[in-house]
């Protein structure tokens, strides 16, 4: 495949993996089929996309349509997915990393090909779990809680809820932290990622863990029997477990720094 | 342990459940290789995408799973 030197056309990246691999994938973002860029022993899976829908205008645009983000998503998941089943190890590129031509992709091949060849013996054989965890949900109000009119009946049982909540997110983060560094001993590799806003979790209860492991695929198993165990043990938490997925949050060369939000 | 966890004897049986839009997101915005393309979205960008969905969601309802299989259902 020569080098595309249409200036109204992009190359969108999905994922490296190395040169030799399967590569073969389903439909990506847009009509072009994808195929492989191939240099230094990688190969860069790409497809040719119109730069009037995926410039940095039009871009900017669609992300905030949630049909397209969604559409998007998925059809660059789907091929990032498919090349990891079929042939680990892959290092997902993030969405909508668009190059002008092949030339781009080659010289990305060419002045990290030894990052990335670490980068995938690191992954290789591995799986990555996701953990989130969320506060378990409020105890059911005692009966009485809803007797006393009075203003200073109210105002008590208000300041008593309110301690409760307070403690009950405290006990929550506690286990959410003892669970991490569980999950953390048994995987070789682990990165919290940002709490998801609820209006986004859709969950009754604030998420206190967003975690991602990296895990030995012979060692799934065990690992997921532990999360199992974990969520006995803690029951301040809820826990949910989702995967295997690429992996996604293990494929930076610098360790990532730790997010933390409440 | 609940909903993303299938019953310990389904398992080993392929395809994953569905993957929710919003860890999706996680991944392919925060996450994925270090690299810059000609054309990137920035973390800035990622930021508003964040914003935005919100208030979308937020005014839409809950959108956080995908729907019982339709749409491209990619993930699995």
């Amino acid at each position: 495949v020569s080098a595309t030197a249409d200036p109204l056309t992009g190359v969108w990246l999905y994922a490296i993996c190395r040169d030799g691999t399967a590569t073969q994938a389903p439909a990506g973002v847009d009509a072009d089929p994808v195929r492989a860029v191939r240099h230094a022993g990688l190969a860069a899976v790409v497809s040719d996309v119109p730069l009037a829908e995926y410039g940095p205008e039009p871009l900017r645009r669609h992300l905030e349509d949630l049909r397209w983000l969604e559409r998007t998503s998925r059809a660059h998941h789907g091929v990032v997915a498919t090349l990891f089943r079929a042939s680990t190890p892959v290092i997902p590129a993030p969405l909508a990393t668009i190059y002008l031509g092949d030339d781009g992709v080659v010289a990305l091949l060419d002045e990290r090909a030894a990052e990335f060849a670490e980068v995938l013996d690191r992954v290789g054989g591995h799986v990555e779990w996701g953990v989130k965890g969320f506060a378990a949900p409020p105890a059911a109000p005692p009966a009485e809680a809803a007797t006393g009119r009075t203003g200073t009946a109210y105002l008590l049982r208000r300041r008593a809820q309110l301690n409760a909540d307070a403690d009950r997110r405290q006990a929550a983060q506690r286990d959410a932290a003892e669970v991490h560094a569980a999950l953390s001993g048994h995987s070789a590799a682990a990165r919290r990622h940002r709490a998801q806003h609820r209006a986004l979790s859709g969950a009754d209860t604030t998420m206190v863990l967003n975690a991602a492991y990296l895990v030995d695929r012979a060692a799934q198993d065990a690992f997921r029997d532990l999360v199992e165990r974990l969520a006995d043990r803690h029951p301040g938490i809820r826990l949910e477990l989702t995967g295997p997925w690429p992996p996604y949050s293990f494929v930076s060369a610098a360790p990532q720094p730790t997010e933390r939000r409440p | 342990v609940t909903p993303g966890t299938p019953a310990p004897r389904e398992r080993d049986a392929l395809p994953s459940p569905p993957v929710a839009l919003v860890d999706l997101l996680d991944r392919v915005l925060a996450a994925g290789a270090v690299v810059t393309g000609d054309i990137t979205i920035s973390i800035a960008d990622v930021d508003l995408v964040r914003v935005s969905l919100r208030a979308l969601l937020a005014s839409v309802g809950a959108l956080a799973t995908p729907p019982d299989g339709t749409g491209p259902d990619a993930g699995r």
